[in-house]
């Protein structure tokens, strides 16, 4: 009786504490390993296999931007990927909506509720110059932290692009 | 006569039960926590209720307002069929929730009325991978997937199954009539 008294205990412990965890991971802070080179320099990636997952970087991701999606030029942004809405990506954010961004010669209008986004690894990058700009609502959070490993810790910085958006 | 007061103050002040206070308020605080985080996961996974309003839904969903139940999973399990009333983040501006019908799910090809108050002409789209084609039940008055092209499944909030407000039309809401 003892014993499933106490694993009863353990039990509604348990979740209680999953329960908190999830709201906080939803709502304020979460944290996520990052793979991929698209955004190299920024972070360093992991690779696909256990042990890789280790020495990727791990990040801090805030979810208070998704109170009033107003991003900022240079955010860090996480999203659903278009095509796939189960895959996430982490890519920068360029231009806002109702600006123009200048694609090789061409520039493209940015539709209201849209954003341009691109990895700082121009070469092997999956971004807006593939799938075209992507709605806002995609977003699930912004990347302001690198909290692993230790000699990487540090703020995510925004990083502007002079000279290829243009305010109408 | 001053230090008489004081002690007398502090001494009535060290018989108040403060740790049984603060133990109290501290597990009052603790409850209420737990009830917000248990609301949390079932409005953002099981279940949750929304106001819909707007004349885009009608005749199923009224134009001033009415309240229905919105089941979450749906769209975390790959589940929305064509038919089904979803609500999903406009992709005309991420704080706006809208309520429209799926016509057509990712490969489908769809057919639709290019302006149907001014004759036949139509047009047919085929929906792109990871996209659904979302229109209103009132085609005269709904903007969606007609002007806004299809929009990626992420947007989708969640699956409205069944009208509860008012009491007179509780019941699930139909597929396409």
């Amino acid at each position: 009786m003892g014993t499933l008294n106490s694993l009863w205990l353990l039990t509604r412990k348990s979740v209680t504490g999953a329960l908190f965890g999830i709201t906080i991971s939803d709502r304020y802070l979460t944290v996520s390993p990052v793979r991929g080179n698209s955004m190299h320099p920024t972070f360093a990636s992991s690779s696909t296999n256990f042990p890789g997952y280790l020495k990727g970087d791990l990040v801090l991701i805030e979810r208070f931007c998704l109170h009033d999606f107003k991003f900022s030029h240079g955010d860090v942004v996480i999203f659903q990927s278009p095509s796939n809405h189960k895959q996430i990506y982490v890519k920068r954010l360029i231009a806002l909506p109702g600006e123009w961004i200048r694609v090789s010669s061409d520039m493209v209008k940015i539709p209201d509720g849209h954003c341009w986004v691109e990895g700082d690894n121009s070469s092997s990058s999956l971004d807006s110059r593939s799938f075209g700009p992507i709605p806002l609502g995609l977003i699930r959070g912004r990347v302001t932290h690198i909290i692993w490993p230790p000699q990487r810790l540090g703020k995510v910085e925004r990083k502007s692009m002079p000279g290829r958006i243009y305010q109408d | 006569m001053a230090a008489g007061r004081f002690s007398s103050f502090f001494s009535r002040a060290a018989s108040v039960p403060w740790s049984s206070i603060a133990g109290e308020a501290f597990d009052r605080v603790v409850l209420v926590a737990k009830t917000v985080c248990f609301v949390h996961v079932i409005n953002n996974y099981v279940c949750s209720i929304a106001l819909v309003r707007g004349p885009s839904m009608l005749p199923n969903i009224n134009m001033t307002g009415d309240i229905v139940a919105v089941e979450r999973f749906s769209p975390r399990w790959n589940l929305i069929d064509v038919g089904d009333v979803v609500l999903l983040r406009s992709p005309e501006n991420p704080m706006k929730t809208v309520t429209k019908r799926v016509l057509g799910l990712e490969g489908d090809t769809v057919t639709f009325l290019v302006d149907p108050s001014n004759g036949f002409a139509s047009k047919t789209v085929l929906v792109p991978k990871g996209h659904v084609w979302v229109q209103g039940d009132n085609i005269y008055e709904s903007r969606d997937s007609r002007q806004f092209g299809p929009v990626p499944y992420g947007l989708i909030h969640g699956r409205a199954f069944c009208r509860v407000w008012p009491p007179e039309s509780f019941g699930s809401i139909g597929q396409k009539m």
